[in-house]
């Protein structure tokens, strides 16, 4: 199916995924409506920068977490002759009324929190591809089940339901972990359920069936390749929300307690702070967290365009 | 039709039947005892064991789950949620007075994030590759990794407390009696909130309105209108619009959910008295009547939102509502 003078419109399942990187045509086209585009060029340099961007948005983050692992114990060193400076070359991030440094305390805590999300975005991803592995193979009971399930949980506002289990597990770390791992599995789990359901449907399956294997060579030969891919790129896009979620739910006062380094405590402390125009507590932890987050989304949509079929000839 | 709406009222019962007894389960297996949490450590301390097990009698310590979350929910559909340890009320008056205030915040930050992220995405769409879209693309983009509190925090740092143009928080001004305060006053108190709000809800519409729009513009009815000598803007207009509403209606419907979950934080940040801010207070707190209300009652709403979103789909989609696809 070549398209050659028509672009093709990605409608994935997951927003923010389709052409960031959009190649500016040679010519301006004359048109208003922007049907017809001059040929790509460049099109092997494209898929090379994309791999490229992958692999530097995975080691800015392996960077981050290591150097924020390796300075814990400097994070929470007190100095009380430099408590509250405003930003310069020595603190560039300022200090706290503690005389903490708040970049050496920001990394620490996006350290902690890259790790929680990490940690709860995979148990959550494989509650996804159990779930839409059980609903689009085990029959109709089954699939009208999980559907329910996937409907209950999204029913209930992702931070109400937050609140709600780290309440009922007595906050702290496994508040947090084990309340992001089980709300955030759903969207996926559909991502999942319905690749599965398109796989089965598809020709060389039906083919493979006719001549006889069993159902699980075709499940590891035809199914998990057709999907692993999806699910990699599902699970990679979840970092980003579970990591906001951890960080939303202890600013919120649930989730880790204030001794530990987690971006959600810097900020809440800031709002006492606020008033007296410390601007520097809030501003520049938070946009570290953003930075953060936007390596991981540039890394999974990066990924995306490297594995899915579809796309990977733009 | 009406067999359609039963179906679908009859889904949300069972739905938030559902979402009634895991709330009610996570709040009971809590690890906080309601006897102590009651009494106080203090007087808990001080207290016989006679009273302690009256108290405990009382609470329904003992009580199997069952028992208690049958009398709790029938009592509940009587409108009686239980008292509020936080605020010495009965669940349901601190519910009605705090979900005014919600309402008024999520109502306003709903409209505005959903025409603003309509029209956002339509220009986008319509603009495709030039520099117009890839304005709205990149601040989708970069929005959708922005957190909700953060975002109130700056804002309150740049206009309340740089710019002074709005208040540092809360719904009414500081030392007002309650009769004096104007709706000019409140207005204000709204603004920055539903501000942090709707900006954060704009990415999701449009993103999704702008592929719609392509869609649309790729259409062979589109290529017809304009190849009859339409405008684009004609053409979008006379033929498009329809079709990009219905689902970025529907979508705006079911995003009920997110813009709740989002208010919770912004009430937190501006110290704005609604539902969210009571709850936090309820789980900071343990006041297990008051969550659990509340819990049930953000999911009602949400409920509410997407039988919405189906019965529209079903009412102004004609190939819904004569039954062709469903």
């Amino acid at each position: 199916m070549s398209r050659p003078f028509v672009q093709a419109t990605s409608s994935g399942e997951l927003v923010h995924s389709d052409d960031v990187f959009v190649p500016t045509p040679s010519e301006p086209s004359t048109s208003s409506v922007p049907l017809l585009h001059a040929p790509r060029r460049a099109r092997v340099a494209n898929r090379k920068a994309t791999l490229a961007a992958f692999i530097a948005a995975v080691c800015a983050l392996v960077a981050v977490v290591v150097f924020g692992i390796l300075v814990s114990d400097a994070a929470t060193a007190t100095d009380f002759m430099a408590k509250n400076l405003a930003p310069s070359a020595q603190h560039p991030f300022g200090t706290d009324w503690m005389g903490r440094d708040m970049l050496l305390r920001t990394v620490a805590g996006l350290s902690t929190s890259v790790l929680v999300g990490l940690l709860a975005a995979t148990v959550s991803s494989i509650i996804a591809l159990v779930l839409g592995a059980a609903a689009a193979l085990g029959g109709k009971r089954v699939d009208a089940a999980v559907t329910w399930l996937i409907d209950l949980v999204m029913g209930v506002p992702h931070i109400v339901l937050l609140v709600l289990i780290s309440f009922a597990l007595g906050k702290g770390f496994w508040g947090v972990t084990v309340g992001v791992a089980v709300t955030h599995w759903p969207s996926l789990a559909r991502v999942v359920r319905a690749e599965v359901l398109q796989c089965k449907q598809a020709g060389y399956v039906e083919v493979a069936r006719r001549l006889g294997q069993s159902r699980v060579r075709i499940a590891l030969t035809h199914v998990f390749p057709f999907v692993f891919p999806q699910f990699l790129v599902g699970l990679i896009l979840l970092f980003p929300h579970a990591i906001l979620h951890e960080a939303a739910i202890t600013f919120l006062g649930f989730g880790l307690s204030p001794e530990q380094p987690a971006i959600g405590i810097i900020l809440s402390e800031s709002m006492a702070y606020l008033s007296a125009g410390m601007w520097w507590l809030a501003v520049f932890p938070g946009c570290a967290l953003v930075g953060v987050v936007l390596l991981f989304d540039v890394a999974g949509s990066c990924l995306r365009k490297l594995v899915d079929p579809h796309s990977s000839q733009e | 039709m009406a067999r359609f709406l039963i179906r679908n009222a009859v889904k949300m019962l069972l739905l938030l039947l559902a979402v009634s007894l895991l709330v009610f389960a996570l709040v009971s297996v809590s690890p906080i005892d309601p006897v102590q949490a009651n009494v106080g450590q203090a007087a808990y301390l001080g207290m016989s064991e006679e009273k302690r097990a009256q108290l405990s009698e009382y609470w329904g310590v003992e009580t199997p789950f069952w028992e208690r979350y049958v009398s709790w929910l029938t009592s509940a559909v009587q409108g009686d949620l239980g008292t509020s340890l936080r605020f010495n009320a009965p669940v349901s008056e601190v519910i009605a007075t705090r979900a005014l205030n919600s309402l008024a915040l999520m109502v306003v930050a709903w409209v505005i994030s959903g025409a603003l992220g309509f029209v956002l995405g339509v220009a986008a769409g319509a603009n495709r590759g030039r520099l117009l879209d890839r304005i709205v693309k990149g601040y989708c983009f970069l929005l959708a990794s922005v957190p909700t509190f953060w975002l109130g925090l700056v804002f309150l740092i740049v206009f309340s407390v740089q710019l002074g143009w709005f208040p540092f928080g809360f719904s009414v001004p500081i030392g007002v009696s309650a009769d004096d305060v104007t709706l000019t006053d409140t207005l204000r108190h709204l603004i920055l909130p539903a501000l942090t709000l709707s900006v954060v809800g704009v990415a999701n519409i449009a993103l999704h309105t702008r592929e719609k729009t392509i869609d649309v513009l790729e259409s062979d009815y589109v290529r017809f209108a304009r190849a009859r000598g339409l405008t684009l803007w004609e053409a979008l207009r006379a033929h498009g619009l329809r079709n990009i509403a219905l689902p970025a209606i529907t979508l705006q419907f079911a995003s009920v959910s997110e813009i709740l979950g989002g208010s919770v934080l912004v009430e937190q940040v501006f110290s704005y008295p609604g539902l969210g801010q009571a709850a936090v207070v309820a789980g900071l707190g343990g006041d297990a009547a008051l969550l659990a209300g509340i819990a049930v009652m953000s999911a009602a709403i949400v409920f509410f939102g997407n039988l919405v979103a189906n019965v529209l789909y079903g009412v102004v989609d004609p190939r819904i509502r004569k039954g062709a696809v469903l």
